[in-house]
């Protein structure tokens, strides 16, 4: 029954920024606000639900769908030996989200990752510059409009 | 009574040639090569180069890992748009003669990485020699593409300081 409590520790101590809840494959998902992303992470972290490790940190592309974009967090907890996947959803209108540095220093990489191919803004970033793509590139390549063919080269290719 | 005597040259003591294959058959048995090994064909290449098949059988034992002192640059692996100066240096760098070998489907086309991070085929920068297909390549179409290589060291159409013979 563990599994129940974080989440309805979560839903307590958030009472409105939680939007839906559940288990997916055996993890639990919450699904929150982005406005309330630092809070419920440093409850994560040093609440009860003891999450020490952020696992990864992504972005999904909906096109077509309001909000575009959903960040996606995992946690895994030492202690308890518990997953729990973080889901907040991001328009494209306006691309930008906490950022996690302050409390993990692996999401800053991680976002560096996310700015470079998805163009999502993280705010209180040390230093959000591109991670894979090289200066000048143009655009973030993993966003499902991105044009399949289109290539930005460095230098001058032979057909 | 002795017959006439027969005028031959003496067996074994010297062979006639022409100066350009001499070169070419040493030339291409003393390939230094120049790993640029970039993904998952490395195995491959590590290999074909160290006991079990043995490279050097074929005389390109020497991995030199310095451009300047290579004769042929290996591109073993993937290729992405923000490496491709590094290798265009990389050949730059190498003193003539040179030969370049395309090592596994992905320097040769590209293969699976159809996307916007990798050259599709290493001859959109450098110029080719001989490309070995595989993902990744046996050892055994390693040694094969080595040979090729070699056949064609043999037919270099230039004179030996390396100028193109003008047709």
């Amino acid at each position: 029954m563990e599994e129940k409590t974080i989440l309805e520790r979560l839903r307590q101590a958030f009472p409105t920024g939680i939007r839906e809840s559940g288990t997916s494959l055996g993890d639990e998902v919450v699904v929150i606000d982005k406005e309330i992303l630092l809070p419920v992470a440093a409850y994560l972290k040093d609440g009860p639900g003891d999450f020490k490790i952020l696992l990864d940190l992504t972005c999904v592309d909906f096109p077509g769908r309001e909000p575009r974009f959903e960040m996606v967090y995992h946690f895994f907890s030492l202690s308890r030996n518990r997953r729990l996947r973080v889901k907040a959803q991001v328009s494209e209108g306006e691309l930008r989200i906490a950022s996690l540095t302050s409390l993990w220093r692996n999401a800053d990489w991680l976002e560096r990752e996310v700015y470079d191919l998805f163009g999502v803004q993280f705010e209180g970033h040390p230093d959000l510059r591109r991670l894979f793509m090289y200066d000048g590139f143009e655009g973030h390549p993993l966003r499902k409009d991105y044009p399949l063919r289109r290539r930005q080269p460095l230098i001058h290719l032979k057909e | 009574m002795t017959g006439p005597k027969v005028k031959r040259p003496p067996s074994g003591q010297f062979i006639t040639t022409q100066f350009n294959s001499l070169l070419g058959w040493a030339r291409k048995f003393s390939l230094f090569h120049y790993p640029f090994v970039t993904a998952c064909c490395g195995m491959e290449y590590m290999s074909a180069a160290c006991a079990h098949f043995d490279i050097d059988r074929f005389g390109a034992g020497w991995t030199r890992f310095s451009p300047r002192q290579s004769d042929m640059l290996l591109v073993v692996g993937t290729i992405t748009h923000k490496e491709a100066p590094v290798l265009r240096t990389v050949y730059e760098q190498m003193t003539e003669p040179k030969w370049v070998v395309a090592f596994g489907t992905c320097a040769v086309s590209g293969g699976i990485y159809d996307n916007y991070a990798v050259v599709q085929g290493i001859d959109q920068i450098i110029p080719v020699d001989v490309y070995i297909p595989g993902c990744p390549p046996r050892p055994e179409t390693v040694l094969d593409g080595l040979i090729k290589l070699q056949e064609k060291i043999q037919h270099q159409e230039h004179d030996w300081r390396w100028k193109k013979k003008r047709s």
